[in-house]
């Protein structure tokens, strides 16, 4: 009896004793005894939570009386909201998150305006209608171990958020039911956005950075121009004074993933402009219309344009490597290789008298720096010639004077 | 031909008794033995001085000692001005021949025992007048402004810097401030063109003056075999015999200097940049390689005593008593070679060459 007594009153000790620990939380302390994982999990996970860390309990989200270490502490009657059902998700989070005085208390810069967002988003949109298989907040963010965006940890911290939503959207049994295609992120990680993302490069875009974060949404052919345009400022205002523009509009054609593609949108190379094999211009341009041979003359003085600038490198590097001095040479091609640069933004006016305004500037670069290249080659050369003559004069003059030498001596021996 | 030089020579000789001059060269004689040609290296190191002299004025034409011009003058020199660039090689590999050649003579006139009395003096000006030539290596290492040049010479003035007691002040006044600036350049550079000629001239002149009126030293065993009567004593006249000889070399360097000069360049590199960080493998210039090496091994504190003060100290006093070798070889006379120093030379000698190695690894 008395070690039964004893037993208790050390258990009653411990509880108080972890209570105490846990902010006073019966929810921790009792979930954190249990066997089944979705009762003890929110216990052992909470800790690293934002929301723990922020000093939130569970009782702040879930209700109920953290103070009562009995099952009534997760009566109705004590404001026990529960577990919330997954189409009540959204609002559940949004009773703070939409809150904006409550939240600004935490982070003055937060936003509130994430359920309005989410309700514009297709997922918000499915989930109004009854389809529970949509992402509501927890899917991206987790639950009981949500981490800061900025958190590399987090799902979603930019060089995450492409598996996070892969995890639905590249599941084609599970996204079977709403004919849309499950290979965007397989694609996405082929692009050089996704390799900028893996070289650490935070600011390169993923999935939300074009399809926006709570109000996801598919941009519609009329903006997907405006969608790259955030970031590839010069080349929309380019498109947008185009010849493509008001084609592409009058065609039904989206604008920069026509040629660029949506999600696999890799490097681009010279190639792709001009009539030849790989070219996307000849995709629609045929032989004989004006955009046909706007392509070509575009392709011909983006590969003058090149050639010049190899030319250049190569006998600039040669006369390098055999000790020249042509770094200044070397300092003026940068300007022709920038030519190159503003030569290939120009493509996107679509029209080949732009494009070779740049690339008659670079060609007169390059083809300056070629020059000093070729006469460092020359004059190293002369340098060689110059030297084999003086070496040839030395020799002689030695052999006179050791010839001399000889007739001194020979004259003082006699 | 002979007349007119007979005339010219009369008329000098009527001003300032030129005709004793002409005497003393008929009748000046080299020794002559297997260790001759260690002779030629002292005016091999002479004759690369004065192209060292000769092309430094002609690069003063165009050079400008501020962090702002000074490597674009450079740059300037060897790229635009006819056979600019032939004389900024020239100049910076005649400076690494010349520090080879001082290093020739020195050692050959270290083991050949010619520091002997009455000698000494000559071998003290001598050694002052290498230390002046490092010195040239040094400033001049740092005139073009390029960045290789900025940090070994913020490396070099940072040891100078770690002398006890006036570590501080030396290397305020070899930067002219606490970093290596525009105002150690212009410091470095009148270090270069003013100071150190100046003292090399002097130094130049008492040495030379000296050796001429000393007359070359013979090996002690040279000597002793020639007392016993064991080998003739054989000499060579001065004029011209010795200095046409003498001449080859010099043309024979020539030929090198131009050679090296148009297949090998000296670079340039990339101007200094003081914001930059140190570039890898930096070190100083191949004969300052054995001291740079030292410190790399020393550790960073020998029982309570800074590793690199260590060091510094423990060069100082070679130098010291390398310097003084004339004074401590006292037992060394006619005929006899004291083991001791042949060995500290041979040890000396051995060092600088397997540490240098080792830098360059």
């Amino acid at each position: 009896m008395k070690t039964t007594l004893a037993t208790l009153l050390m258990l009653i000790g411990a509880l108080g004793a972890a209570a105490a620990d846990s902010g006073n939380s019966s929810c921790i302390t009792c979930h954190a005894l249990l066997e089944e994982p979705k009762l003890v999990n929110p216990a052992k996970l909470f800790d690293s939570d934002i929301h723990h860390q922020a000093g939130l309990t569970c009782a702040d989200c879930h209700g109920g009386d953290p103070n009562d270490e009995s099952m009534s502490a997760m009566s109705r009657t004590k404001g026990f909201r529960g577990v919330p059902k997954k189409a009540r998700i959204p609002d559940f989070c949004a009773r703070c998150h939409s809150d904006i005085a409550y939240m600004h208390r935490f982070n003055p810069k937060m936003r509130a305006d994430q359920l309005s967002q989410y309700l514009t988003s297709v997922h918000g949109k499915r989930l109004k209608q009854g389809d529970t298989k949509v992402a509501a907040c927890v899917d991206c963010h987790g639950i009981h171990n949500i981490l800061a965006v900025s958190d590399t940890r987090a799902p979603v911290y930019p060089a995450n958020v492409a598996s996070t939503c892969a995890h639905c959207h590249a599941d084609a049994a599970y996204m079977k039911d709403y004919q849309i295609p499950t290979d965007q992120v397989a694609q996405y990680q082929k692009s050089v956005h996704a390799q900028m993302l893996a070289q650490g490069d935070v600011s390169a875009p993923t999935c939300t950075t074009c399809h926006g974060n709570h109000g996801a949404t598919p941009p519609g052919v009329s903006s997907v121009a405006n969608v790259c345009g955030t970031c590839h400022v010069v080349f929309a205002q380019l498109f947008e004074k185009s010849p493509h523009q008001a084609a592409f509009a009058r065609m039904g054609l989206p604008g920069c993933v026509q040629c660029h593609s949506n999600h696999e949108i890799v490097k681009p190379s010279d190639e792709w402009v001009g009539v030849g094999a790989n070219s996307v211009c000849s995709t629609c341009h045929a032989s004989g219309d004006p955009g046909y041979r706007s392509a070509q003359a575009m392709a011909q003085d983006l590969a003058r344009l090149n050639l010049a600038i190899v030319r250049a490198d190569t006998n600039l590097d040669t006369a390098e490597r055999k000790g020249m001095e042509v770094s200044s040479a070397k300092v003026e091609l940068t300007n022709a290789h920038e030519a190159r640069v503003k030569a290939r933004v120009n493509v996107h006016t679509f029209r080949d008298e732009e494009v070779r305004k740049i690339t008659d500037q670079g060609l007169e670069i390059a083809t300056r720096s070629d020059q000093a290249g070729v006469a460092a080659i020359e004059e190293l050369n002369f340098r060689r010639k110059g030297l084999g003559i003086s070496l040839i004069t030395i020799l002689v003059a030695i052999a006179g004077l050791y010839l001399k030498i000889r007739q001194i001596e020979s004259r003082q021996k006699g | 031909m002979s007349r007119l030089y007979r005339r010219t020579l009369a008329w000098f000789d009527e001003r300032f008794g030129a005709g004793s001059v002409e005497e003393f060269l008929r009748h000046k004689t080299i020794p002559v033995h297997r260790h001759s040609l260690w002779y030629y290296f002292g005016g091999m190191t002479l004759f690369l001085f004065i192209i060292q002299v000769l092309t430094g004025i002609l690069l003063l034409l165009y050079y400008r000692p501020t962090p702002n011009d000074a490597f674009e003058s450079v740059q300037y020199m060897v790229t635009q001005v006819r056979f600019g660039w032939l004389i900024r090689s020239i100049h910076s590999w005649s400076a690494n021949l010349m520090i080879f050649a001082a290093f020739v003579h020195m050692f050959s006139v270290y083991f050949l025992k010619a520091y002997r009395k009455p000698r000494e003096l000559t071998w003290i000006s001598g050694m002052l007048l290498l230390f002046v030539v490092l010195g040239f290596g040094f400033s001049g290492y740092l005139l073009p402004w390029n960045t290789l040049a900025f940090f070994a010479t913020k490396v070099g003035t940072e040891m100078a810097g770690s002398v006890p007691i006036i570590g501080k002040w030396l290397l305020i006044f070899l930067r002219g401030g606490e970093e290596v600036t525009g105002a150690t350049l212009t410091r470095f550079f009148g270090f270069h063109v003013a100071v150190l000629p100046g003292l090399a001239t002097m130094l130049l002149a008492i040495h030379l003056f000296l050796v001429q009126q000393l007359g070359m030293s013979v090996p002690p065993g040279v000597e002793r075999a020639i007392a016993e009567g064991r080998k003739p004593a054989r000499s060579t006249p001065f004029f011209p015999n010795f200095l046409l000889r003498d001449i080859i070399g010099w043309y024979a360097a020539l030929g090198a200097l131009g050679a090296l000069a148009a297949v090998f360049p000296w670079e340039l590199g990339t101007k200094a940049d003081a914001f930059a960080s140190a570039p890898a493998g930096i070190r100083p210039e191949w004969y300052f390689l054995f001291m740079f090496q030292t410190l790399k091994y020393l550790p960073a504190k020998v029982l309570f005593v800074d590793g690199e003060l260590l060091g510094i100290f423990g060069f100082s006093v070679a130098a010291l008593v390398w310097v003084a070798v004339p004074f401590l070889d006292r037992r060394i006379g006619f005929g006899r070679v004291t083991r001791f120093f042949t060995g500290l030379g041979v040890f000396a000698l051995g060092y600088m060459i397997v540490l240098s190695l080792l830098a360059l690894r």
